[in-house]
């Protein structure tokens, strides 16, 4: 049988090939001659053959069968066949497969071999991926060769260590004896190094290590010391830095043991300002031993002149023209901003330049550090730049600074017409980006800002005209025109000039918005609503019932809904219309859950009437109620959903059948969770009615972002024919900023032929979304 | 540092070394995004961006990237510099290195960076220690390899 081919000649093969195909082809035909190479127990072209494997490997072929043959080299004598046993090893065996552990003595054998370069094989394949089980076997022979004198192997074993502590926490004890000298004079710096590395790793992992350990602090600031002073040492030098690696090391190790810790803090702060003045800053390695210097002088215990003088640096990494110093600058800026507040503010202009930066990251950055530095004092400038960036940043940043803007804002803001006039800028200029729970927050600060509801509705109006595409936008201002429709044409802004329109251009705006392909749902819901408000503050009113008797056979179900009860609004109940449709009062935002203010009751109660906090189906957008149900007088009162303070579940909500179809029903039960009365506990029921077995139920759940959902096991997959029994599901929604929850539901169902239904509801009830309605998808 | 991987600018690989334990599947996964990310920076972009839940340290020399994913506590400055160690190492020892060299002697760039990271460390800070055990263990195979012909032609010529 002809020799295998050299690995070279492969290579050079394989890398002929044009296409793809070609190459796959190649590959197999090889592959089947190694595979029958190795049948065959081919003790002098196994290495080769292996070498192969591993670059076919790499080029993404499966390689798993030459797993053993790693192993055989491995426990082969010959140096060239264990060093590329080892490195496929490395490369082809992973911990989860129980063929590993079939190294482990060779490794036992390999570590005690009489070559230094087979031991050192054996020690980097052990401490690169030794599973727990191996280190555990092993680690006695690593401790033993922690305390040759050979540093060539003393520096491989103590990574190993490093790794094996790792791995096994619990061998840590038996590392200690050995570690005593490590950083003795004796050893002529070349472990220093990995000791140091080895102490980290103990020091990191038990508190006790870490107290044991601190008695170095002199040594390591000796060891330093002399490294920044010391002669040239060509070999260890980096562009004139003595061993940058080591004193990086070195400071790290500093900082876990002057953490929390006077006396060490103070034995390192001469050392510490030391390397800090004295490093060469003109290449990056000089900058990397600054940055870890001040990562050090941050954490420890330091003196505050020393502080400033870390924050001085960061500054000038600010103003580096490498853009890889100015990320560090910024990311640690961004750690050290709440405890060092002012001295961050002094850098605050460069900050804002870095928002004008190409780079993603960096902008990123500058624009966390940004709103951490908005204070009342410098507000109106720092929201010019901001508002500059939302206008220019990529998509993915506008959400964020949407919201940070609104934060910044609300806490801050120097006036109400400030307030308005920056969420405006917001919204005109990021609309579609801003979050959900924006709209209704903004209605009620434009709500609560009496005096400039004027304004506001002008601003608003003119925004409108100018663009129609933006839904958050056009919901607030729907909702404006709707509530002050009557300021706007009577021309009562005194902030600005005041506009000339009337109310036909109005009512045709708003109609537009309703027929508008721009124009969700939602958004629409908030036009009609706002068109019928205006029927009492406008004098059209035919064309006002004309558009809403319109809509009375709309498709979209929302739509209908509110059409047909306008509709009845103005048949049955006209008398009621006025007082129905007022003016919103001031919402309170710390009130407690529940109506805060009524505006009128009118006589007839009903006793069937369902309180609309209870149930999750509002029809109406901004709280106003009019929960209409046809052939019972109504209760009417103006509920009001506190937008920012609502306490879910302080209201208790009966249970509700959340899904009702095809046989299968679905039950919510909720309570407060007792420690923590902010989290939900939703218990759901399924049962199912039908004849056949409903297998592999899966219930999820999708919620916005704010929320944190913990969907706990179902007590079963199979929810049992005719009602036999249940399947139950507790989740847990934590709801932090006490907006309304979305809960989509998602039930799949083999016997089912409509696979997903899809349920939309609300667990509180907020105002200004459409009513959910359960519908298939 | 959890991994290291080298690869082209159309995104083939030439050299991975992974001292977290992954499956292969895991590891073709993350490869791919990881590179297809690297791949579509700007070159004015600053070399370090945060993927998943890793800090990645990257720098293109030629036509090779060289990439690691370090750990919340290393410092990206000195992974840097480590690159750059890696890189002057393969530098010395192929002549002027290119990608070709790595290509055609995969196996020797995965020695001398076990020689130079174990275990995702450094262990040898010196440049000329590093140089000096590859070139000692090179010449150890030599022996071996040379030990071992005289056998091979014998056994031809039938007298063993």
């Amino acid at each position: 049988m002809p020799a295998p081919i050299r690995l070279r000649e492969l290579i050079r093969t394989i890398r002929t090939a044009r296409t793809q195909a070609e190459e796959r082809e190649m590959i197999q035909k090889e592959c089947a001659a190694i595979r029958s190479s190795f049948r065959e127990e081919d003790n002098t072209y196994r290495c080769r053959n292996v070498a192969k494997l591993l670059y076919m490997h790499m080029l993404g072929y499966p390689a798993h069968f030459g797993q053993l043959e790693c192993l055989k080299l491995i426990a082969s004598q010959k140096f060239t066949d264990k060093r590329i046993g080892y490195l496929g090893a490395m490369l082809l065996l992973d911990e989860r497969q129980d063929v590993h552990l079939l190294m482990t003595n060779c490794i036992k054998n390999d570590l005690n071999h009489s070559t230094q370069y087979v031991q050192g094989l054996a020690l980097c394949t052990l401490g690169c991926m030794g599973s727990s089980e191996m280190c555990r076997d092993l680690a006695g022979e690593v401790e033993k060769l922690l305390k040759t004198s050979n540093s060539y192997l003393r520096k491989k074993a103590a990574l190993c260590a490093v790794h094996v502590i790792r791995k096994v926490p619990e061998l840590m004890e038996m590392f200690l004896p050995a570690t005593k000298n490590l950083l003795s004079e004796k050893n002529h710096g070349e472990i220093l190094h990995t000791s140091v590395v080895l102490l980290t790793e103990m020091c990191e992992r038990s508190p006790d290590m870490l107290s044991h350990f601190r008695k170095l602090v002199p040594q390591l600031v000796r060891i330093l010391k002399n490294l920044i002073m010391s002669g040239y040492s060509p070999e260890h030098d980096v562009s004139g830095i003595s061993d940058p690696f080591l004193q990086v090391r070195i400071l790290r190790l500093l900082r876990i043991l002057g953490k929390g810790d006077d006396d060490s803090s103070e034995a390192m702060n001469d050392i510490l300002a030391q390397v800090a003045t004295n490093t060469e800053t003109s290449k990056n390695v000089g900058n990397a031993i600054l940055y870890e210097t001040v990562l050090t002088i941050m954490d420890i215990k330091s003196e505050s002149g020393l502080r400033v003088l870390a924050i001085n640096i960061l500054g000038r990494f600010l103003l580096n023209n490498d853009k890889n110093i100015r990320y560090v600058a910024l990311t640690s800026l961004l750690k050290t901003v709440q405890t060092d507040h002012n001295a961050v503010q002094r850098h605050r202009s460069t900050i804002v330049d870095c928002l004008k930066d190409l780079d993603v990251s960096i902008k990123r950055r500058a624009m966390e550090l940004s709103f951490a530095l908005v204070n009342g004092n410098n507000i109106r400038g720092m929201m010019k730049e901001l508002l500059y960036f939302l206008d220019s940043c990529d998509p993915d940043f506008k959400a964020d600074c949407a919201s940070g803007i609104f934060l910044a804002a609300e806490k801050y803001a120097p006036s109400k017409r400030w307030h308005i006039d920056t969420i405006m800028r917001v919204l005109t200029t990021a609309g579609s980006y801003v979050r959900d729970d924006s709209v209704p927050n903004l209605i009620q600060l434009i709500t609560n800002s009496v005096e400039m509801h004027a304004y506001t509705v002008q601003r608003l109006y003119k925004a409108l005209l100018d663009d129609i595409s933006q839904q958050p936008l056009v919901q607030v201002a729907s909702w404006c025109i709707g509530e002050y429709g009557d300021l706007l044409v009577s021309g009562q802004c005194e902030e600005e000039e005041p506009i000339q329109v009337n109310d036909l251009y109005v009512l045709d705006v708003l109609e537009g918005l309703l027929v508008s392909n721009l124009s969700t749902p939602v958004t629409r819901g908030y036009s009609l609503t706002a068109i019928m408000k205006l029927s009492t503050r406008f004098s059209s009113l035919n064309r006002i019932k004309k558009v809403v008797s319109i809509y009375g056979s709309s498709i979209d179900v929302e739509l209908q809904q509110r059409a047909v009860e306008y509709n009845a609004l103005f048949k049955k109940y006209d008398h009621m219309r006025p007082a129905l449709l007022e003016r919103m009062p001031i919402m309170e935002k710390t009130a407690t859950n529940g109506p805060s203010e009524t505006v009128q009751t009118n006589g007839e109660t009903d006793s069937t009437i369902l309180d609309t906090k209870h149930l999750p189906s509002i029809s109406q957008p901004a709280s106003q109620v009019g929960f209409l149900k046809h052939g019972f007088s109504i209760q009417t009162c103006a509920h009001f959903r506190h937008l920012n303070n609502i306490q879910p579940l302080n209201v208790i909500i009966p249970p509700m059948t959340a899904y009702n179809k095809n046989g299968l029903i679905i039950e919510f039960t909720f309570e407060r969770s007792n420690p923590n009365p902010n989290i939900a506990v939703i218990t759901i029921h399924a049962t199912n009615s039908t004849e056949a077995d409903m297998t592999e139920f899966v219930f999820q759940a999708a919620v916005p972002k704010t929320f944190q959902l913990q969907l706990l096991s179902p007590s079963s997959n199979v929810v049992p024919a005719f009602n036999q029994g249940s399947v139950t599901q507790v989740i847990r929604v934590l709801n932090p900023q006490k907006v309304r929850c979305y809960c989509e539901p998602r039930t799949h169902s083999a016997s089912d032929l409509q696979c997903i239904q899809a349920i939309n509801f609300y667990l509180s009830c907020v105002p200004g979304e459409s009513n959910p309605q359960p519908c298939a998808s | 540092m959890q991994f290291m991987l080298l690869f082209s600018r159309q995104g083939k690989l030439r050299l991975q070394k992974w001292y977290v334990p992954l499956s292969d599947k895991e590891k073709k996964k993350i490869t791919r995004e990881l590179v297809q990310t690297v791949l579509a920076r700007k070159p004015k972009m600053c070399s370090f961006l945060e993927w998943r839940d890793l800090k990645i340290v990257y720098k293109r020399y030629a036509s090779l990237y060289f990439c690691c994913a370090i750990e919340d506590q290393d410092n990206e400055l000195i992974t840097l510099e480590i690159i750059h160690r890696y890189v002057e190492l393969l530098d010395k020892y192929f002549g002027s290195v290119c990608e070709l060299d790595i290509i055609f002697n995969f196996e020797k760039a995965y020695f001398i960076l076990d020689e130079f990271l174990l275990g995702g460390e450094a262990q040898e800070t010196s440049k000329k220690n590093v140089l000096k055990a590859i070139e000692q263990a090179d010449l150890l195979q030599e022996d071996a390899k040379e030990a071992e012909t005289p056998r091979s032609v014998l056994e031809e010529i039938g007298l063993t």
